[in-house]
């Protein structure tokens, strides 16, 4: 497959595609970069996922960095370098938003996880982070804010914010809604009575974007 | 069949195709997975071995008796498992012999960043060092073939990118298990001196014919690529580094080497005679450059690229070519700096309640290697040392006797359980033997912590979560000698103070044991019915709840309390710092 026909303002010369998934310990990132991986194998193309796994557990910064094409080299993503930032938190949004490239997408969940300096009333979440990104970026940037965490409360269950996100991104891929939904079976194989949650929740996030 | 499989995933599947029959480590990131993953299959005896020494010679056990077998840990692991990797490079093998060693540079969850490969020069084995996952399952099952092809345990290098990242591997048919027959064999399996003496010909002969078949079998022994492109520029580089190269300087030639020791000394001669300059890429150490430059040959190396941390393919587009940095579309320099999201002790922790403790009393405290690690940073800040596995209680006996004892009044070492039975058990005999008067407080959370809850020969189950018998730590600890042994409760942060102050006052070895499961794993989860509450007509907002940083616990409107039901574990540590009675633990 070619990978100029997963997004449609591909026009440039690059062979690569390059998805970072930003989050807080525990919002199932890690997850959703699988997914991404299997979509991949399925399109013939070649991918890389990498995951940080470090002294933070639970309530730390999390990155995952997806790339892929026809050959991938380099599994991290640069500055300047992302053609797509799902964010699953917006202090997130706020850190890794430099990764975006000028031409990048950036897909906020409107979500707030508190770190623990503002817990103890040590430092104070910034204010109106969705705003002052769209006021910071360049006009070729596209920047929009989601509430993933509301649409998966409707249907149940916060822990399918990270499907909700995925069907947000499939909105700017150009990749077909079968191979989607065989790829979420595919990674949800061993839990398979999550299926029919997951595949909602990303229509849930296609409908989002809507 | 083709499957996305993480690089220490892909290692544990080469073993597996391989027909390896024995693998025991202990975990240590970024190597874990690899042992972890090869427990899914059924056929391969595995186990977590008590330290990295006794998995290398389980590994050499299982080997000379004719099966392959590997051993696999992180950087600082090795030099655990030093010395039998050392002389086990004069026996060789009889079945193949693997070990693998995970470096990690950038140090994402390690002590130092030490390479490897100097390993490999020094014991005088060869290493391979593969750069993506399909890589490695190739090179672990190249890495048996050539362990047994020319009578040496390989090392295989592996990288925290490359360990952690995840990408396509062709899946293949397993090879059966095969077990050589064994001959007992005392000249090539006993080293005293008469043995050995003759043992080091043979490994000096077979490091000369590794290096030259490195050189001319570069696709089944060396393992080397070279990708031709423009002659301006040459690259030497193996491992992640590749990785970045080639994303970097697309339009270079590149050495890609397979084996990086020993080296093929007429494959690099040649590929620097057909370049106009010639650059070694390699984090950590200057090892090829040095090697390199001492065959004569021109080349650059760290004078263009830092000992220190990861590299990226900017640092190295930026060295190499005229080309600019992207430009990122929203301005890093516009924007207001986020809060940090600083690693702590989760809620429901129980080392947090023992560091409190430590923190009141004000002790010297040698530290040592687990998530416990964070009392050394605020809220508590209570720890003044910590270097490897184990060393807390050596520290502790060395402030006791730099002081002919004074010191061991005011000082405590702290190790976990599985910190414990790894190292920690040597020192405490050694300060029993003699006669210190330290007090070593052991955190006993039932499991591996930090690594992702490995289970460890004091939790009751192996690895495949079956039972096994448990060590009693109390029973372990009476039979060295000690004779002052307390158990506590973590979270009663008033009786491990009192506790504590008793035993630094005896003049004798004593052990306090603080038992409470970690908070991740069931056994430590709290009752979700039984919810801490909060009266705020007693709360004083005297700020004592807040001051520990539980990560359940908020603060509120006049520096009052806010408990997240969700995150809480029901512990009582704040119920039992607040002096008020504000807080309780809820009706069930």
């Amino acid at each position: 497959m070619d990978i100029h026909s997963l997004n449609p303002q591909f026009s440039d010369e690059k062979t690569s595609l390059s998805i970072v998934l930003a989050g807080v310990g525990g919002q199932g990132t890690l997850v959703a970069g699988k997914l991404i991986g299997v979509i991949a194998l399925k399109l013939g193309l070649d991918v890389k996922v990498s995951e940080v796994h470090g002294m933070s557990q639970r309530g730390g910064s999390v990155i995952t960095y997806v790339r892929l094409g026809e050959k991938v080299f380099s599994p991290i993503i640069e500055a300047g370098t992302a053609d797509y930032i799902l964010a699953f938190e917006e202090l997130e949004a706020l850190r890794w938003s430099f990764l975006l490239k000028n031409s990048g997408t950036l897909i906020i969940n409107s979500q707030k996880i508190n770190p623990l300096p503002v817990l103890m009333g040590k430092a104070s979440y910034p204010e109106n982070i969705s705003e002052t990104l769209i006021d910071a970026a360049g006009k070729n940037a596209h920047i929009i804010e989601i509430d993933a965490l509301s649409a998966a409360a409707t249907i149940g269950s916060s822990r399918a914010v990270n499907m909700v996100m995925i069907g947000a991104l499939s909105k700017f891929m150009s990749i077909s809604a079968e191979v989607w939904d065989s790829a979420i079976r595919e990674v949800f194989e061993e839990k398979a009575k999550l299926i029919p949650m997951n595949l909602q929740a990303f229509q849930l996030g296609r409908d989002l974007t809507e | 069949m083709k499957k996305i499989l993480l690089g220490n995933e892909a290692i544990a599947r080469g073993a597996y195709e391989a027909g390896v029959k024995v693998v025991s480590s202990y975990p240590g990131t970024p190597s874990t997975e690899i042992t972890e993953s090869i427990a899914q299959y059924e056929r391969i005896y595995c186990e977590w071995a008590t330290n990295e020494k006794v998995g290398a010679e389980v590994a050499i056990g299982a080997s000379i008796r004719g099966a392959r077998a590997m051993t696999c840990m992180k950087h600082v692991g090795v030099n655990v498992a030093a010395d039998p990797l050392f002389t086990c490079s004069y026996t060789g093998v009889n079945g193949g012999l693997v070990f693998v060693a995970a470096d990690d540079p950038g140090m994402h969850s390690s002590q130092n960043e030490q390479d490897s490969r100097n390993y490999a020069r020094a014991a005088k084995i060869p290493m391979l060092e593969p750069s993506d996952s399909q890589e490695c399952k190739e090179y672990t099952k190249a890495a048996f073939l050539i362990s047994e092809a020319y009578d040496t345990p390989v090392m295989l290098r592996m990288h925290t990118r490359v360990s952690h990242s995840r990408s396509i591997v062709e899946l293949e048919e397993p090879s059966d298990i095969v077990i050589r027959p064994y001959e007992k064999d005392i000249n090539k399996y006993v080293m005293m001196p008469g043995m050995a003496i003759k043992r080091h010909v043979v490994v000096e002969q077979r490091m000369e014919l590794l290096a030259s078949d490195s050189a001319e079998k570069p696709d089944s022994v060396g393992l080397h690529r070279i990708i031709r492109g423009s002659d301006s520029l040459g690259i030497i580089t193996s491992g992640a580094s590749f990785q970045y190269v080639s994303e970097a300087v697309p339009d270079a030639s590149i050495l890609k080497l397979g084996m990086v020791w020993p080296l093929p000394e007429a494959i690099i001669r040649e590929f620097a005679r057909t370049v106009r300059r010639l650059v070694i890429v390699e984090e950590l150490d200057s090892f090829l450059e040095t090697e390199i430059k001492a065959m004569g040959i021109l080349c650059e190396g760290k004078s263009l690229f830092t000992f220190q941390g990861e590299y990226t393919a900017q640092m190295i587009r930026t060295a190499l070519s005229d080309s600019n940095a992207p430009v990122s579309a929203i301005p890093f320099m516009s924007l207001p700096i986020p809060p940090n999201r600083p690693p702590v002790m989760c809620a429901g922790c129980p080392h947090k309640g023992l560091f409190l403790a430590l923190s009141a009393l004000k002790v010297q405290v040698m530290g040592d290697i687990g998530c416990y690690t964070l009392g050394a940073l605020p809220p508590t800040s209570a720890m003044d040392a910590c270097v490897c596995m184990g060393a807390s209680v050596g520290m502790a006996h060395g402030f006791d006797k730099a002081t002919d004892g004074i010191d061991s009044k005011k000082t405590v070492s702290v190790l976990g359980d599985s910190t414990f039975l790894h190292s920690g058990i040597t020192n405490l005999i050694n300060a029993v033997y003699n006669q210190s008067q330290i007090t070593v407080l052991i955190l006993d959370n039932s499991i591996t912590g930090m690594t992702g809850h490995q289970q460890n020969p004091s939790t009751g189950l192996n690895i495949r979560l079956q039972p096994a018998p448990a060590i009693n730590l109390e029973a372990l600890v009476a039979s060295l000698g000690v004779t002052s042994i307390r158990v506590v409760d973590p979270v009663d942060t008033e009786d491990c103070r009192r506790t504590i102050s008793e035993e630094l006052q005896k003049p004798i070895v004593s052990v306090i044991i603080a038992r409470r499961p970690c908070a991740l794993i069931t056994k430590g989860k709290g009752n979700p019915k039984e919810r801490t509450i909060v009266d705020y007509a007693k709360c004083k907002s005297c700020g004592a709840c807040i001051r520990m940083m539980c990560p359940a616990l908020t603060q509120g409107p006049g520096k009052t309390p806010i408990i997240d039901s969700v995150s809480c574990n029901n512990c009582g540590l704040c119920v039992n710092l607040c002096k008020f009675d504000a807080l309780s633990k809820g009706e069930k």
